[in-house]
């Protein structure tokens, strides 16, 4: 039911008396209204400004955020106001929607932050009003279109494995893939440009004997220009052979365009080696060889703006076949009309209304060659006619295909410039991304040393806490050093260093970095334990209650050995020690073909021996988690922090 | 009751002569104010409140502040999809325009509403009656009654149970008349009808039924 409607009911059904006295049946009893609320103000805050409805307009289209219960998940109990976080200004046409029934798409507003406004508030695009729809679709399709050329541009990416047959379609469609596809290119171009020019020179007259006449090229070296053309033909038939084969759906390829012309390109050649050399047919042999310039067609593959004019005129083709249609009308008409006027003449060259015809066109496109000419008052009248017509008749479709391809041209414009922008608006992105995630990974770092240094309660060590850790933050650290938890194995030692690099292969890559966290054990079977484990691994043991931010590298930059578990079931890391210039990564989140060389440049961290009570069942797994390193085995590989 | 319009506001709208253009655009454009809040209180039975909600929605679908015959049938067909209820709307129109000015103002809108849903029993059937009586003449004949008749059957649409033939409407007046029709001349008059509707108690009860409306 439409919005105001609604205020209507209760007229409808007091009119509902008018039915009573005539009723057959007695009527059903009225539903109760349970709770009469009165109608009232409830305010809707929108990232700070404040708008203010009646409830009833809001309950008009139920079906909506607005409109139905799901609203009150945004209610701030303390104001008293719903409270929405998102585009006040978008937001004036949703709650307009509520109050007119008509929802109007404003033209200064992008059309993708329109349309996930709608989204959120559960309103249909279908319903907006005939005055901005149309507007509306046409931002969508552009929009549509945009991202459709960039997503065809990601398509272009070499997937990782692709049979001979898709790199060789590749190459023959983007040239620019590899250099033997460009290498193809050109040399398919310059033989077309070969073929074409030789076509065209073989008619024009060379020299001659003097005994004898004039005689075009092609007659006098006639074996010259057929070796020429056997050998382009050769090279066109061989491309086209190729392409036949790369095409991922072969009848699809044979139907289009562009095979059909090459088809057409070589046919009259293989026409021609067929036939014999027959006074009968020679006629037609000749007509084929017209068909030979079809071949400088085969230049649209090389070059785009022949083909904007030829998907132009495909998308114009209502107003071209509408010009032909109404220059055919004229035509006719005036022809008629000419060769009635001129027929009383004597000598007069509008013989018949198709002899006419050829006055027509030529007077009508301005040309007036003058070979044909009305010689009568009448026919003049009519002829000054004709040519004023005429230019009126082509005038008109013509502002459409040239706005049509105008259109189309800068689009393709716009996609070229797209994506020569879009390198180096990749790589600004790139670059921002990394100095964020720096800035996570230091938070990430200060918030280990707050924990750590919460747990040992140290407070001189405090005053070194950076504060700026918020409660998301702290909470997201805690999340990654679960997840590596997880995963990694507990195994052996190794020595972390204090590190201040940075990557940016690295960083990008692993985003997640998962590093050895330090906290002191509390064990205190942990002392008790330095006599019992062997020297098979070697560890620091002072680190218990201090986690060392700043302590000295170790002496000894050993490698982690194996795992080591302790007759009372637990394990230990020490200090974990990343060899610099080692292939140095954390065992998880990190894809194992690509480790990168880390720039260590300076300090380094230590950390404190974790003593971590796990089952030795994990060890098997542990194995599994480290990556077939290329330097070390059993090495955990921590990031760097 | 009169609507004044010249008297209370200044309204923007005028009957000169119908001759020239402005006129013309001006009675297209016709914008009519209602009467202050504290009048309309005065003559209906609603509260200030009440009548606050009313215009509001009045105004919303009418914001030129009055219902021409169009408006009141779209409106209606809204609420009675499955049929064709612009008839019915038409006599409905006709009885709240009680001036037969050819559109329905706020006033009559609302003093309409008073009756039917605050007024007595009395004064509802007293504008039943008006409602039937399509020519205003006080008699209700059985052609006026097979129009109205026809004009609810044809809100059911398709939809009635059981299908509706081309005499149920008629055998429908037909009984009508029988049971209110006392003395059996043909037509019904004010006093006939309200005896028998209150001695009907189905029809008694069903007065009552719509009052608990806003």
């Amino acid at each position: 039911m439409a919005a105001g409607v609604a205020a209507w009911l209760p007229f409808a059904r007091a009119a509902a008396i008018g039915w009573m006295p005539v009723a057959n049946l007695p009527m059903p009893v009225a539903p109760a209204e349970k709770n009469k609320r009165q109608d009232e103000l409830i305010i809707l805050n929108v990232s700070g400004r404040r708008f203010q409805t009646w409830r009833n307009t809001l309950d008009r289209y139920p079906d909506t955020l607005l409109g139905s219960s799901e609203k009150e998940f945004f209610y701030n109990e303390e104001t008293k106001e719903y409270f929405f976080d998102r585009d006040p200004d978008v937001f004036r046409s949703v709650l307009n929607f509520y109050r007119t029934g008509k929802l109007h798409y404003p033209r200064y507003e992008c059309i993708s932050s329109y349309d996930e406004e709608l989204a959120f508030f559960g309103i249909v695009p279908e319903i907006i009003g005939d005055c901005c729809y149309e507007e509306y679709k046409d931002r969508k399709r552009e929009n549509a279109e945009r991202l459709m050329d960039d997503q065809e541009d990601n398509k272009d990416a070499k997937l990782p494995n692709m049979t001979f047959r898709e790199t060789m379609w590749r190459a023959f469609e983007n040239p620019h893939t590899s250099t033997m596809a460009l290498v193809f290119y050109y040399v398919t171009g310059f033989f077309i440009a070969v073929s074409v020019i030789t076509n065209v020179v073989e008619t024009v007259p060379c020299g001659s004997a003097p005994n004898q006449k004039e005689v075009p090229c092609g007659e006098r070296y006639t074996v010259a220009f057929f070796c020429m053309d056997t050998a382009c033909v050769m090279i066109f038939t061989v491309e086209y052979l190729m392409r036949l084969f790369a095409a991922p759906s072969r009848y699809r390829f044979m139907r289009s365009v562009m095979s059909i012309i090459d088809v057409v390109a070589i046919l009259p050649y293989y026409i021609g080696l067929v036939m014999t050399d027959n006074e009968d047919v020679s006629g037609a042999f000749v007509t084929l060889r017209v068909f030979r310039v079809f071949r400088i067609f085969k230049f649209s593959r090389h070059s785009q703006g022949l083909r904007i004019l030829g998907y132009t005129l495909k998308s114009c083709a209502s107003e071209l076949g509408f010009l032909l249609f109404s220059l055919t009308m004229a035509i006719i008409i005036f022809a008629t009309v000419m060769f009635y006027a001129e027929k009383g003449s004597s000598s007069s060259k509008f013989t018949s209304i198709p002899a006419s015809f050829w006055y027509t066109i030529v007077t009508m496109t301005t040309l007036g060659y003058g070979d044909m000419v009305p010689k009568t008052i009448a026919g003049k009248i009519f002829g000054s006619i004709c040519s004023l017509s005429g230019v009126l008749v082509i005038a008109l479709p013509v502002p459409v295909i040239v706005s049509n391809f105008s259109r189309i041209y800068h689009q393709n414009q716009r996609a070229d410039k797209r994506r020569a922008q879009k390198k180096a608006r990749l790589a600004r992105i790139r670059i921002s991304k990394t100095g964020s995630s720096n800035a996570f990974l230091h938070s990430k770092r200060n918030g280990l040393f707050n924990e750590a240094l919460e747990l040992t309660g140290s407070t001189e060590d405090e005053k070194r806490l950076s504060k700026s850790t918020s409660l998301l933050e702290s909470q997201h650290h805690h999340l990654l050093h679960c997840l590596e938890k997880t995963t990694v194995s507990v195994l052996a030692l190794s020595h972390i260093l204090n590190h201040e690099f940075v990557d940016e292969q690295y960083y990008q890559q692993s985003y997640l970095e998962g590093g050895l966290q330090n906290y002191p054990s509390r064990s205190p079977s942990l002392s008790s334990q330095d006599g019992v484990t062997g020297t098979c691994c070697t560890r620091r043991t002072k680190k218990h209650h201090t986690p060392l931010p700043n302590a000295s590298a170790p002496a000894h930059m050993q490698p982690l050995t194996h795992t080591h578990t302790h007759p009372q079931g637990l394990q230990e890391l020490s200090t974990i020690h990343i060899q610099p210039l080692s292939t140095s990564r954390s065992s998880l989140n990190m894809r194992v073909d690509e480790p990168a060389p880390l720039n260590c440049q300076s300090s380094q961290i230590t950390t404190a021996i974790i003593s971590i009570p796990t089952p030795p069942v994990t060890t098997p797994e542990g194995d599994a988690h480290l990556p077939a390193g290329p330097t070390h085995q059993n090495v955990v590989k921590v990031s760097a922090l | 009751i009169q609507i004044c319009k010249d008297a209370f506001h200044v309204s923007p709208c005028s009957f000169s002569s119908p001759d020239s253009v402005e006129d013309e655009l001006e009675l297209s454009a016709v914008r009519h104010r209602p009467e202050g809040l504290e009048q309309l209180e005065a003559q209906t039975r609603f509260s200030r409140k009440e009548l606050q909600i009313l215009y509001r929605g009045f105004k919303n679908e009418c914001p030129s502040g009055v219902v021409n015959e169009d408006t009141f049938k779209d409106i209606y067909a809204q609420f009675f999809p499955q049929g064709d209820a612009s008839t019915y709307a038409h006599f409905l129109f006709n009885a709240f325009d009680t001036d037969h000015n050819g559109s329905v103002s706020f006033e009559d809108f609302v003093m309409g509403l008073s009756i039917l849903l605050r007024g007595t029993v009395q004064e509802k059937l007293n504008w039943a009656f008006n409602l039937y009586d399509i020519n205003k003449d006080g008699y209700i004949t059985k052609e006026e009654m097979l129009d109205i008749m026809k004009a609810i059957y044809d809100m059911m649409g398709k939809c009635t149970y059981p299908v509706l033939k081309e005499e149920t409407p008629r055998q429908h007046v037909e009984v009508f008349f029988q049971k209110m029709d006392k003395n059996k001349d043909g037509v019904v008059t004010i006093d006939e009808f309200i005896d028998c509707c209150q001695n009907d108690e189905n029809i008694m009860r069903s007065m009552h039924l719509f009052e608990n409306v806003l």
